[in-house]
């Protein structure tokens, strides 16, 4: 007989191999489709790593993916320290498109309308963030649903807009406006589309890390989603932590929009995130919600999804794969992590 | 001859609204049992899509629509125990779980589609339902057409509204579903097994969601396409709540969604486009947050939602 036993402590190489053993189980469960789909296991899985990580190219088109997750990854890692169970990020990374998209089609100095469409960005997604926040902390409304729903208002929102106001009137695309040419984000290699927002991205982890783990807004962040109780016997104003919490997380998932709009699509339209803010729930599940962790997670994510189409051209598996790895990736971290609570222990069958 | 004009308006109005409200109405009650259980079942957007797919395909390969409903039902009861295995035996986050079953299924679903179908410029559509007359009924005038001159699934809906009610509220079972929902300790203390009850409901709820998605490729739109559920599932998410966890008022809930579309998609053929489309389509996802903040004072949602249960922890 085995059975679980509560765990009062975990390894610190927990945090590593539980990942890690999530994503060797989802590569092999998905193996089963790339086998109905008839074609060689190896070699759909080579194209994909070849594709997204064999070359310098490949490296920065997968990079340019990653940043929109690296940003809702870490949204949802901040939020979820807190226990603040943001399921929003999709809506407020829109938000910040559409902000951005707003500011970037002003005439200005080229610099000044970068650093202005971030704010613009950063706030719209913060205000987005801050309604579940409010109405969790004032009527005790659940934030999980009023998040989600939240997502399906600022995509109508949106709409509203490109096929409104926005309208191309030319070609009559539901597209916005382009932003100024100045707006638009800085390569930094020549011939790819690696972006300064890239690079933004990738300092933004380490800015998050600091802040949850050595400040004391971080450590009102962790208590308060450790243990409220706890907190607010210690002084800590958990209601304001929480708007705190959600400010933040609403920003970060604002700046993964601004990135699409200055350094990928130069403007808005409905498909701008293909659920960059759901993929953000599996980063941040996959990074064990650590800041640091988020990076190599949202890298693994963007390279499942650039390296699939590449493996669909080569054999004619569907690219679709990419989002069934992404969906058991989150059901397998989830798995995995009971291994966090518990261990298995044998028992004597007399017990 | 505006007279005629308005009259038919009309009739076409009722009849669409009816359809529209119909695999609302399937998804809420499968949804509300899931949750009067204790479990929020996020995954809902995803399993009926899966399902939506599953059916459509067995029904085109197999030629008969109601072995294709039948596929539809089996997939959406899978991916229920699925979500049960994740939330109920293993107590993992609801929500998280839920995300995830509607990533894989979604995921899956347009996988297996473009295997089996390959990708055409028009998409494969069969025939689907066809509206059976209840003889009487249907000539009764306006209501006759709209109601009684329908799909058999909408028959169904109509007559899962007053039975879901009748297992929830006068059932032995239906007890159990609110007692594991409420007070899990005290079922567990009264010989009710809170794990079996609540996979039940899951599952049972799930069969429901694959009955949504089964009328939305069957009788619908004869035709899987990408977006067929196009955040269906979220606003079943939204009723439930909105409806307060009872049958009856998630069908007025239903039933009013489903006029609201109606009138945004004649506005949109009609022209009358003073106020965007989307604004009414944003409607039900803002009247829901409004409501949540206005009801969260006496609290309906059941008390265990959301909380797994351990047996031996207290």
């Amino acid at each position: 007989m085995f059975r679980l036993e509560a765990r009062s402590a975990t390894p610190a190489w927990f945090n590593l191999a539980l990942p890690l053993i999530a994503i060797a189980a989802t590569l092999v469960l998905c193996s089963g489709l790339i086998a109905i789909a008839g074609a060689g296991v190896v070699e759909a899985y080579g194209v994909m790593l070849s594709a997204s990580l064999g070359d310098s190219y490949a490296i920065t088109e997968t990079l340019v993916r990653a940043a929109p997750m690296i940003f809702t990854g870490l949204a949802v890692a901040v939020a979820f320290r807190a226990k603040f169970w943001n399921i929003g990020a999709e809506g407020q990374l829109l938000a910040g498109a559409v902000a951005s998209c707003f500011v970037g089609a002003i005439p200005m100095p080229g610099y000044l309308a970068m650093l202005l469409m971030a704010v613009a960005g950063a706030v719209a997604g913060a205000l987005v963030a801050l309604v579940p926040a409010t109405l969790r902390v004032k009527f005790k409304v659940d934030d999980v649903v009023s998040s989600l729903l939240l997502n399906s208002v600022i995509y109508y929102a949106l709409m509203a807009l490109i096929e409104g106001p926005w309208k191309d009137t030319f070609s009559g695309y539901p597209i916005s406006p382009p932003i100024e040419d100045s707006a638009n984000f800085p390569v930094l290699i020549e011939g790819t589309r690696l972006h300064l927002g890239v690079i933004a991205a990738l300092i933004a982890a380490p800015v998050c890390w600091f802040l949850i783990a050595r400040t004391t807004l971080g450590f009102r962040i962790r208590v308060t989603g450790e243990n409220p109780e706890a907190a607010r016997y210690g002084g800590i104003n958990v209601k304001r932590v929480l708007i705190s919490t959600a400010l933040l997380s609403g920003a970060l998932a604002g700046l993964a929009g601004v990135g699409e709009v200055g350094g990928v699509h130069f403007q808005v339209m409905s498909d701008i995130s293909p659920g960059y803010g759901y993929s953000g729930i599996v980063v941040a599940m996959l990074a064990r919600l650590n800041p640091l962790g988020v990076v190599p997670a949202a890298i693994f994510l963007a390279a499942v999804m650039t390296g699939a189409e590449a493996m669909s051209r080569a054999t004619g598996v569907p690219a679709f794969l990419s989002d069934v790895i992404q969906g058991t990736a989150l059901l397998a971290m989830l798995v995995a992590l009971l291994f966090t609570a518990y261990r298995i222990r044998r028992v004597g069958a007399s017990s | 001859m505006s007279a005629v004009f308005e009259q038919i308006f009309q009739l076409g109005f009722l009849a669409a609204i009816i359809r529209i409200a119909t695999p609302l109405a399937f998804a809420t009650l499968g949804e509300m049992f899931s949750e009067r259980a204790g479990v929020l079942n996020l995954g809902i957007e995803g399993i009926m899509l899966l399902s939506a797919m599953a059916g459509f395909t067995a029904a085109s390969l197999s030629g008969s629509l109601w072995f294709g409903v039948l596929v539809a039902v089996l997939t959406g009861m899978a991916m229920g125990a699925l979500h049960a295995l994740f939330t109920v035996a293993l107590g993992l986050s609801q929500h998280v779980c839920g995300i995830g079953v509607t990533l894989f299924s979604s995921g899956l679903a347009y996988f297996l589609y473009r295997l089996i179908f390959g990708q055409q410029s028009v998409p494969p559509s069969i025939k689907g339902f066809e509206t059976v007359p209840i003889p009487v009924l249907s000539d009764i005038p306006v209501l006759g057409q709209a109601v009684f001159n329908q799909f058999a699934l909408v028959y169904m809906a109509i007559l899962a509204i007053p039975l879901g009610a009748f297992v929830l509220y006068r059932t032995p079972w239906g007890l159990s579903v609110r007692m594991v929902g409420e007070n899990p300790r005290a079922a567990d203390s009264a010989g009710v097994s809170v794990i079996a009850t609540r996979f039940q409901a899951v599952i049972l709820g799930g069969a429901l969601m694959g009955l949504a998605g089964a009328f939305l490729t069957m009788a619908q739109f004869n035709a899987f396409t990408f977006g067929v559920v196009s955040g269906r599932g979220w606003v079943a998410i939204a009723l439930v709540v909105f409806g307060r966890w009872d049958p009856w008022r998630l069908a007025g809930a239903a039933l009013l969604f489903a006029f609201v579309d109606a009138l945004q998609l004649r506005m949109q053929a009609s022209g009358l486009g003073h106020i965007p489309y989307e604004a009414f389509l944003m409607l039900p996802f803002i009247f829901t947050i409004v409501a949540m903040a206005i009801m969260s004072r006496n609290a309906v949602a059941p008390s265990a939602l959301l909380k797994p249960f351990r047996r031996e922890e207290r």
